[in-house]
């Protein structure tokens, strides 16, 4: 490359005259309080959370249904129906077609969608905040009236089949599904997508069944947040969904068996140029009073992108564009993921330093200095996502399944700032031990599988 | 959003500064747009401003290598930096306590970034894994963005691959990176923009003094001229077929030229609103037509840009319409299809309700977009450096709700009446992905 005039060296351009400059302190950091809950119960056992938060013109809606599939074993007949359900639910109602429902949702500037998981069934969207009582209106027309159209549904259920099978074309389905059934086995969590075979075999008349059986106010829970008048939309939904009854009560999926520690699974994807790394072990719950500690540990080993793990993997050997460890809720329990994405030819090395990290974790417990920037993270993260609309009314949705209130966010800062080294560094001996882990490698294993093997602890990866 | 100002100063260097309080909010985002896209990448070494982008975040004269990151999240806050076809911006926002810290941060890098060979091979192999992530290693990587410009467009700087060629980022040298820096990032080619919470700044002039404080001394250099790349409309149907070793369904992706909105603001937005016409929603047309009436099509989406934000490129950018289809239907069946609504679309234009539907979705989407600091700062950023006129970020749902059914039909008549590009993408058996370098 020539550039049109001469110019300064990389050394040059790197120094001025005047030399390094002094980092500015912190600025006075502003309290913000969080916006009041209004929460109630209708007389159809829906619970209701509204919030008041203005900022601009809209709502966002999420409506939470437990959705677990019965039996303590996954049965792909019941995810391949319920897939089916979440992807029709929107298609039709004895007096809407699937084109008015857009039509009206859209003359509001509003959006819904529908996506289901071994869990929940969730409908959550958006729209201009006068327009809240057309979402309540079309949303309680689909809870109660929802058709299933012959045509709509067997279209979908084509659609669907072909969809599975480009979501399985992607690395990191194939990644996600060998961890689960490798975590959980045979538990119902462990299967997140149907085969294309069950799906094409669901009849029109099972998808209305499981809609009658399933999605039922009781135990579900509806948030609001926007520019709204809490009352006024507790109003608007306490009329508009009383409609919506069922004696049943909507099903909670069971507690997962506890992980078991063990070799990581290569799996083998043939013609992969990179690899997937999916570790995982036991993690805490939101509730637990060492969950803050453990929040603060994860984030020193591979929580952000100043961790020890993304510091070494990406920013000094180069393995990868991203590495990141989070803890994911189950029900009963939670596991802690520590997943990256390398290329084949340093799958091995990628490995060996990510249980070099782990192990540091537990030898080397992380410093003052790494734990304060890790507090000062999480509660400016915390402030930043809670800044909008979506961002408080997920958060809320979340924390209400788990059985926790907007309390238990205000309390945040003030356990994080409580946390100490020693507390850390228990929780990284306890935690972190490399011995914990089970997971798996997903890639070319003719070509990642030699050198894998020979760091010991790796079992499968025939091709 | 409450009513917003706007405060526009340049200083001496020739430095842009754009100053957006909001007292609403409890954090600040900062962010320094550079006018250099890929687009301005010389031959021979595509990828490059993708790749410079990220030596940005390797160091600087008072920032070791993983500083700027420490200081950043240790503050609070979090970062990241993106290259388009005609700009490259790097931003964080953090509570406010943290505004002055972020303003050095910046400056930092802009006046004396420190580019070693080290960090360059380092930053060359992180690349790479970002680009076997998002383009080799899975199904339609790189579509329609990487795939159909070349087939659409004949120069240099509008057909090629804006991620790069691996043979050509491993090529890229130290001295690369000096020329780059010197050409493109002096700062009259720059932009800080400032949003959020100014309360610990000292308001819009304390802001702007730290401003000045930080970034003053860095030394005027020349100003790059920007080169225009127009090229002409294509007159006729181009097509090309790639093989993806990993899709298990065909697809393709139609692309036209969209009017430029420097000169035809309006033109631009006809083409806007037939994008939302014909994709997006249940009742869209290509929706009802393609995936439900005929059946032909899995997914069928539209869009007025190239890299899917509206008024994010200067001209020229292109219209897409990309489908993922099985593979026992004849895409010509489909292009047909298409073309048929379209003619109707140019014939009739679409009904008044229907528009006002789409308007009031755009309008509520840009809400939804203006509630997040960091969107409502890189929008207002972005039509500032692009157009002179980050008010565009704020005018569009008027702007929006104003196109007529004439302005969209007009649209659709300009996209039938022109030359376009197909990209076909064709499941491929062979187990290798095609053009990929494994040592």
């Amino acid at each position: 490359m020539s550039a049109p005039t001469t110019h300064r060296t990389a050394e040059e351009i790197g120094r001025t005259a005047a030399g390094p400059r002094p980092l500015p302190p912190l600025g006075e950091t502003r309290e913000v309080p969080l916006p009041d809950v209004t929460a109630t119960t209708m007389p159809n056992g829906l619970r209701v959370l509204a919030v008041h938060r203005p900022g601009v013109p809209m709502v966002e809606i999420r409506l939470r249904i437990p959705f677990a599939a019965p039996g303590e074993v996954a049965d792909t007949a019941f995810t391949a129906r319920a897939e089916l359900l979440s992807s029709t639910l929107l298609t039709g109602t004895a007096t809407r077609d699937r084109v008015g429902i857009d039509d009206e949702l859209a003359s509001v500037g509003a959006d819904l969608g529908v996506a289901v998981d071994p869990e929940r069934l969730v409908v959550h969207g958006s729209g201009l905040a006068e327009g809240l009582p057309v979402m309540i209106r079309v949303l309680a027309d689909v809870l109660t009236a929802a058709a299933y159209p012959d045509t709509e549904t067997v279209r979908e259920r084509e659609r669907l089949v072909e969809r599975i099978s480009v979501a399985r074309a992607q690395p990191r389905t194939v990644a996600r599904e060998a961890l689960q059934r490798k975590r959980f086995g045979t538990h119902p969590i462990a299967l997140e997508m149907p085969t294309g075979d069950a799906v094409a075999a669901v009849e029109v008349a099972e998808v209305r069944a499981l809609h009658t059986a399933g999605v039922v106010p009781r135990g579900s829970t509806l948030v609001l947040v926007g520019d709204i008048d809490p009352e006024a939309a507790i109003a608007t939904a306490t009329e508009q969904l009383a409609g919506w009854t069922s004696a049943a009560q909507a099903r909670e999926l069971g507690p997962p068996p506890a992980l078991v520690t063990g070799d990581l699974e290569l799996v083998h994807r043939a013609g992969s140029v990179q690899s997937q790394l999916r570790l995982s072990a036991p993690a805490l719950r939101r509730a637990d009073p060492r969950y803050a500690a453990f929040q603060l540990a994860n984030l020193v080993f591979g929580g952000y992108f100043s961790s020890r793990w993304m510091e070494n993997i990406r920013e000094d050997k180069g393995y990868t564009y991203g590495a990141h460890s989070g803890v994911e809720f189950v029900p009963g329990g939670a596991v802690l993921g520590v997943e990256t994405d390398v290329a084949s030819d340093v799958t091995a090395a990628a490995l060996l330093e990510t249980r070099y990290e782990l192990g540091r974790m537990t030898a080397v417990p992380p410093t003052p200095d790494e734990i304060d920037a890790a507090r000062r993270y999480a509660i400016g993260s915390l402030l930043i996502s809670l800044d909008s609309q979506g961002g408080l009314a997920s958060t809320l949705a979340a924390l209400d399944a788990d059985g926790l209130s907007i309390d238990w966010l205000r309390e945040r800062p003030v356990r994080l700032e409580a946390v100490t080294p020693e507390e850390v560094a228990e929780i990284s001996l306890e935690f972190f031990t490399p011995g914990r882990f089970t997971g798996v490698i997903v890639g070319d294993a003719d070509v990642v599988g030699p050198r894998v093997r020979a760091l010991g602890g790796i079992a499968g990866g025939t091709a | 959003m409450s009513a917003i100002e706007l405060h526009r100063s340049i200083l001496p260097n020739g430095l842009r500064v754009l100053l957006v309080p909001d007292p609403a909010t409890p954090v600040v985002g900062v962010a320094v747009h550079v006018d250099v896209g890929f687009r301005s990448e010389p031959e021979g070494r595509t990828g490059f401003a993708h790749l410079f982008e990220h030596l940005m975040f390797q160091g600087s004269e008072s920032l070791e290598k993983l500083a700027h990151f420490r200081h950043v999240q240790g503050s609070g806050g979090v970062f990241n930096g993106s290259t388009h076809q005609d700009y490259t911006d790097y931003f964080e926002v953090l509570p406010g306590a943290a505004l002055e810290r972020a303003l050095f941060l910046e400056a930092d890098r802009l006046r004396a970034p420190k580019l070693t060979e080290e960090n360059l091979r380092n930053q060359v192999d992180v690349v790479k894994e970002e680009i076997r992530l998002n383009v080799l290693n899975r199904p339609y990587g790189g579509f329609p963005w990487i795939l159909l410009p070349p087939v659409l467009y004949d120069t240099f700087p509008n057909a090629h691959n804006g991620y790069g060629d691996f043979s050509e980022l491993e090529q890229a040298s130290l001295d690369d990176a000096a020329s780059f820096f010197d050409t493109f990032y002096a700062p009259g080619n720059a932009q800080v923009t400032v949003h959020g919470d100014f309360g610990s700044g000292g308001g819009v002039d304390g802001v702007l003094a730290l401003i000045e404080k930080h970034f003053g001394d860095i030394p005027e250099r020349p100003t790059p001229v920007r080169p225009s790349f127009a090229e002409p409309i294509p007159g006729t149907e181009r097509r090309q077929s790639v093989p993806d070793a990993h899709a298990p369904l065909p697809a393709f992706a139609v692309g036209y030229r969209v009017p430029d909105p420097t000169t035809d603001l309006d033109g631009y937005l006809g083409h806007a609103l037939l994008a939302s016409v014909l994709g997006d929603g249940e009742a869209a047309r290509l929706q009802r037509r393609l995936v439900h009436k005929d059946g032909l099509v899995t997914d069928v989406s539209a869009s007025n840009g190239l890299m899917g934000g509206p008024l994010d490129a200067r001209d020229p950018d292109t219209f897409t319409i990309t489908a993922v289809h099985p593979a026992n239907v004849d895409p010509d069946r489909v292009l047909g299809a298409i073309d048929e609504e379209l003619d109707r679309l140019a014939a009739e234009g679409p009904t008044t309700d229907e528009l006002a539907r789409q308007s009031a979705r755009w309008a509520a989407a840009l809400h939804h977009e203006d509630d997040r600091v960091m969107y409502r700062m890189l929008g207002l950023g972005a039509r500032e450096l692009l157009y002179g006129r980050a008010e565009l970020a704020y005018e569009l749902p008027e702007r929006i709700a104003a196109v007529t059914p004439e302005q969209v039909r007009a649209a659709a008549g300009a996209l039938r009446s022109a030359g376009r590009a197909v990209l076909l993408v064709e499941p491929a058996a062979d187990d290798r992905a095609e053009g990929e370098d494994e040592r």
